[in-house]
């Protein structure tokens, strides 16, 4: 079963040669394994991230989808007993990752992270814009400012909070907190984009503006996302990856994955037939 | 059935017999309440607060001894709460679930609950006996130490009621744990943090043994804190025991102004945490 695992996406990768964003991948995992103590929760798992593109792992609970994506930043290195075999090379200055001279924090630095349920920061709407600069060192007013508008506008948040920017941000409602921590992440410019999950704790409206804009936002960031929802992964998602019990079965374009996966598993996953 | 109408009987006892009990112990905090406002509004004058304490037999107040309590107080609070914060931020971030916590926490615990007067007395050896005199700044020591388990287990007991998400949400955007702790946990558990500090000081505003070996008390106006100072709780004891009646009533004075502080101070904790904490954690 690994075996087959590890090829299959090696298979999707050649099939794909030249397609959007692979050529130059923005990061490429190869033979990631990861381990809580000793049980290993993702198996030598191996793709590419395309560049400036939405890529979406899906799959069944506790396949390793947010395992992964968390690998991505590190955040596994707040829990101990954490282990990270194999690498994710970062592309163009070929950072592993997950290496282990490479400091968690400067990983965060250049790749932020939307989770699944908003966590604004008990300040206010700007405050929490501006938190990821300020840590920064970036100190001067205006400049910040000019941050806090271009951030809200990149999240589509600007219009409905410019007038009460010094709002608790804990005040707004839950789509609109989602869109703030987008904000938040898309404030420091980084790399990258991790999103686990992010609309699983909003209704059929606010999932629509959150999906919407990860649409526009794939033209200026790498996206990697985590979701439950099937549909939403075919909308929103170039490349689609399908996880299973830490392996990764299958990894292609999106619209190979809904419409003709490779791999029977595949199949019944987005056929409703488990999950 | 008769299971059923059995059942019934025994919780009617039940809730009968938690009723009497209930009433005892408000009876009793209330024959407390209503001997110490009678007795001592009887007895409060301007001079308590202009006077000092004074001699058998003559008039007086108890201004060194309220002003010898607010200096200790007060130093105490300094010396204990910044030690039972930083131990309480360990416990809940650094150390959570580390081998060095569960000691720390087993001891804070058996801290919490030792009798106050070893503490005098772990004081009095520590300082009184090499400095060779009471002193002030003994009794603040002596207060600052039995201040410090209960900031250390208010601090803890806040910030793990603030969610971990908001940690995270910082550390994914490069923040290391000392930058999260001071922008978003402290912030979010400001009131909390805040009314164990009131707490602490309610807890050590009264206490008498501590003091018993370290400050002692002073007949005198003092305002030096490597001397011996009055202070209520020496105060009450010494004027309660007396003969005197003149004495006994400054004694009920002392008491009811204690009583009312730690009252005032209780209220303002409450409601410090009603008003903000509306929605149950401070991470809300």
């Amino acid at each position: 079963m690994s075996a087959e695992a590890v090829a299959a996406p090696a298979a999707g990768t050649v099939a794909m040669e030249g397609a959007t964003g692979l050529a130059n991948p923005r990061a490429v995992v190869e033979n990631l394994s990861f381990y809580y103590g000793s049980t290993q929760a993702l198996k030598k798992i191996s793709m590419p991230i395309a560049d400036r593109l939405v890529t979406a792992l899906i799959g069944p609970s506790g396949c390793g989808k947010s395992t992964f994506l968390r690998c991505f930043n590190r955040m596994h290195d707040l829990i101990a007993g954490t282990r990270y075999e194999g690498s994710i090379t970062l592309n163009p200055e070929k950072i592993d990752l997950v290496g282990r001279s490479v400091d968690p924090i400067d990983v965060r630095m250049r790749i932020g992270m939307v989770f699944q349920k908003a966590n604004p920061f008990p300040t206010s709407i700007a405050d929490n814009v501006t938190y990821g600069l300020r840590l920064r060192g970036q100190a001067n007013r205006s400049l910040l400012a000019e941050a806090v508008e271009k951030a809200l506008r990149g999240a589509a948040l600007w219009d409905e909070v410019k007038d009460r920017l010094n709002a608790p941000a804990q005040a707004l409602s839950g789509g609109q907190m989602q869109r703030l921590c987008i904000a938040r992440a898309l404030a420091t410019n980084p790399e990258m984009i991790l999103f686990d999950e992010p609309t699983s704790a909003l209704d059929p409206i606010a999932t629509a503006k959150i999906e919407e804009l990860i649409a526009t936002l794939r033209e200026q960031v790498t996206v990697l996302i985590v979701t439950h929802n099937m549909q939403q992964a075919a909308r929103i998602s170039d490349y689609t990856a399908f996880m299973y019990l830490g392996e990764l079965i299958e990894f292609d374009t999106a619209a190979k994955i809904f419409t003709n996966p490779a791999r029977k598993a595949t199949e019944d996953y987005i056929t409703g037939r488990y999950g | 059935m008769s299971t059923l109408r059995r059942r019934r009987i025994v919780n009617v006892i039940a809730f009968s017999m938690s009723m009497v009990a209930t009433a005892i112990g408000l009876a009793l905090l209330c024959a407390i309440l209503w001997t110490l406002l009678s007795r001592g509004f009887g007895a409060l004058s301007f001079s308590v607060f202009t006077q000092m304490t004074p001699g058998p037999g003559s008039a007086g107040g108890l201004l060194n001894a309220i002003y010898g309590s607010l200096v200790m107080t007060a130093l105490g609070i300094l010396i204990g709460a910044p030690i039972g914060l930083l131990a309480g931020t360990y416990l809940a971030e650094y150390g959570r679930n580390s081998p060095l916590s569960t000691v720390v926490r087993f001891i804070n615990d058996v801290q919490l609950s030792a009798p106050s007067i070893i503490v005098g007395l772990f004081v009095y050896m520590l300082m009184v006996m090499r400095m060779g005199h009471f002193s002030a700044i003994a009794g603040a020591v002596a207060l600052g130490i039995i201040a410090m388990p209960v900031m250390v287990r208010t601090t803890e007991d806040m910030l793990n009621l603030v969610p971990k998400s908001m940690r995270d949400g910082s550390a994914a955007l490069g923040a290391q744990p000392w930058y999260t702790i001071t922008r978003i946990v402290y912030p979010a558990a400001k009131n909390g943090l805040v009314t164990g500090v009131l707490l602490a000081v309610a807890r050590i505003s009264g206490e008498t043994a501590p003091l018993l070996f370290t400050a002692l008390n002073n007949q005198f106006w003092n305002s030096n804190l490597n001397k011996p100072m009055a202070n209520l709780p020496m105060v009450i004891f010494q004027f309660a025991m007396s003969p005197y009646g003149d004495w006994q009533r400054l004694a009920w004075v002392g008491a009811l102004l204690i009583t009312l502080f730690v009252l005032f101070l209780s209220i303002i904790a409450r409601s410090i945490s009603s008003l903000f904490g509306q929605h149950g954690n401070p991470g809300e």
